[in-house]
């Protein structure tokens, strides 16, 4: 997820201004490009120290964090955008945490990696789980512990009562509309509550 | 390259007011700087100490082997905090007892030692003494504040009471107020000096004792708090200090943990003051910024305009993480700049004053990062 075009993308979802949170930040790059381009301000999450490390040489905000115990530092409503840029696959209480986006932000932006592209499907019909650079990882050292796919995503957004607002792919870098679920390596969601919803 | 640090001491004839409603008159300030203050004055850094730390922030005293300052592993030359780069002041807080007007020192009101009658300070009356002492320095903002435990309170507080004059606030191992347990294990060491036969009410002085016994159980007892449970372990255990068998004495040393509490509460009765050890357990207490908006820390921290660093550590019992993450919240609720590093460091409270990689690496980041935010030159 570290392209310029994929981060462009992302960056283009967030509104000029925004307060933002970005749940496991990584290096603060996204963030970093947010406060630059966009005129935004907020916060990274983040639980790797060399990664908090990266963020403060950035000028970044960041708060050392594990995710799996929640987001309850955060109000409601206090953030314009929660980003969580593959960051849900990692986590044990992906449900909760997806949840805890929308209470903690009015708009949520979502990625992960899409599990039912093409080319893992074969793979695993072939009788191996997939190696891919999206998915570079042995079934045994993963740190993705939450396989989804984007259909899967889908289905999760609505028994929740999550709307929609936007979805689509990236096959690496390039943009995926037609088709995500077979043809994205990685999944792109952007959500708000649902009006009625209470939250 | 080594530093030389020397101490200096500057009088401050005005009074200065009490939050508790003493007035201390004709006092002095006893402090070190290190590096150079550029022209433009906006590489200060002011430095606070806790309990039982002084002025002697950084580098060695000139000719004197095992002088190193209480921090000298976090400021000095290419540290963390580089003295290249910023001006490092380190202050010894009144009511202390190393240089800075103190309960061992003439009561000019009465011609007689303070001893117990030297005025209770708080954590915000230190602030106002710094901040005259910048003033006299020719400092009007500060490039950071920083400190550990009851410096991290004073830190915090500079952010508040003088929001306009700091950039940087770093807040270490700190909490926004303390918990009963905390309050409890400060006034059993109080009960333990204030006990002793020696103490005579605080008057001691005048008897040409010190009430040793006090200090040492006050000492012991903090050294534990400071300390993990597993790193006494692994540091201890169940060691004995001599042989493999046991003595079956009550009297005794028999394990060396014992040996250890002895010898750390011995050597600190020799060199603290017992009068000092009352005053600044109970600034700790009193610290409570949030108690003047109804116990509300995020409508307390509202004033405050600089930039956060804060830091804790897993293992440290005494200022807990969680606490940290109360100042942390508080800070995020009023859209504050603010950084947080949760250390997983196995060494307890003391942690924030040993040489641990990241945490050291999170601090040298923070101050690189405000060298180059707000351009701050040699």
């Amino acid at each position: 997820m570290s392209s310029l075009q994929v981060m462009q993308t992302l960056a283009a979802m967030v509104p000029y201004g925004s307060r933002v949170l970005d749940l496991g930040c990584g290096d603060g790059s996204l963030l970093s490009h947010l406060i630059k381009t966009r005129g935004c301000s907020g916060y990274g999450v983040e639980i790797n120290d060399d990664n908090l490390v990266a963020c403060i040489q950035r000028s970044v905000n960041v708060i050392q964090l594990n995710l799996d115990q929640g987001l309850s530092m955060f109000a409601d409503q206090s953030f314009d955008v929660v980003l969580q840029i593959d960051t849900l696959q990692n986590l044990r209480n992906a449900e909760t945490m997806l949840l805890e986006t929308l209470r903690v932000g009015r708009m949520g932006i979502i990625t992960f990696p899409n599990f039912a592209h093409w080319f893992n499907r074969w793979s695993v019909l072939a009788g191996r789980m997939p190696i891919t650079r999206k998915l570079p990882y042995q079934w045994y050292d993963t740190p993705n512990i939450r396989v989804g796919t984007f259909a899967d995503f889908q289905a999760l957004a609505n028994d929740n009562q999550l709307h929609i607002e936007t979805s689509f792919g990236f096959a690496d870098e390039k943009l995926v509309r037609w088709c995500p679920n077979l043809r994205a390596t990685t999944a792109v969601f952007q959500l708000t509550a649902a009006p009625h919803r209470k939250l | 390259m080594s530093l030389i640090a020397t101490p200096q001491t500057m009088q401050f004839k005005p009074a200065l007011q009490l939050k508790g409603g003493g007035v201390l008159q004709d006092y002095q300030l006893t402090y070190e700087t290190y590096g150079e203050l550029n022209a433009q004055k906006d590489n200060a850094v002011l430095i606070c100490h806790a309990l039982n730390a002084s002025h002697h922030v950084a580098g060695t005293y000139e000719g004197v082997s095992k002088s190193e300052g209480w921090w000298d592993n976090m400021i000095g030359p290419g540290k963390p905090v580089d003295t290249q780069r910023f001006f490092v002041i380190g202050v010894n807080n009144p009511g202390s007892c190393f240089g800075s007007t103190g309960p061992m020192h003439t009561n000019p009101a009465s011609g007689k030692i303070y001893g117990a009658d030297f005025p209770v300070v708080t954590v915000e009356d230190w602030v106002d003494a710094q901040a005259r002492l910048l003033d006299a320095l020719g400092i009007d903002v500060l490039a950071a504040v920083m400190g550990g435990s009851l410096g991290g309170m004073q830190a915090l507080s500079w952010s508040l009471q003088y929001p306009e004059r700091v950039k940087h606030a770093v807040v270490i191992a700190s909490a926004p107020n303390l918990n009963a347990e905390n309050i409890a294990f400060n006034e059993v060491a109080r009960r333990a000096i204030v006990t002793d036969p020696d103490f005579h009410d605080g008057h001691f002085y005048e008897h040409n004792l010190v009430p040793k016994r006090g200090l040492r159980i006050a000492r012991m007892l903090g050294h534990i708090t400071y300390l993990s449970d597993d790193v006494m372990n692994t540091k201890f255990g169940r060691m004995l200090q001599s042989g493999d068998d046991f003595k079956y004495s009550t009297l005794d040393i028999e394990f060396q943990i014992e040996s250890y509490l002895r010898y750390q509460g011995d050597k600190f009765s020799e060199y603290f003051d017992a009068n000092t050890y009352l005053l600044i357990t109970r600034a700790l207490d009193y610290f409570d910024p949030a108690k003047a908006y109804a116990n509300d820390l995020t409508a307390a921290l509202a004033r405050a305009k600089a930039k956060f660093l804060l830091v804790s550590f897993t293992t440290d019992w005494r200022f807990a993480p969680s606490r940290s993450r109360e100042i942390v919240q508080a800070l995020i609720s009023n859209k504050c700049d603010v950084s947080y590093a949760e250390i997983d460091a196995p060494h307890g409270h003391d942690a924030f004053l040993l040489d641990d990689k990241r945490y050291l690496n999170v601090v040298r980041s923070f101050f690189q990062q405000i060298q180059s935010s707000s351009g701050v030159r040699q």
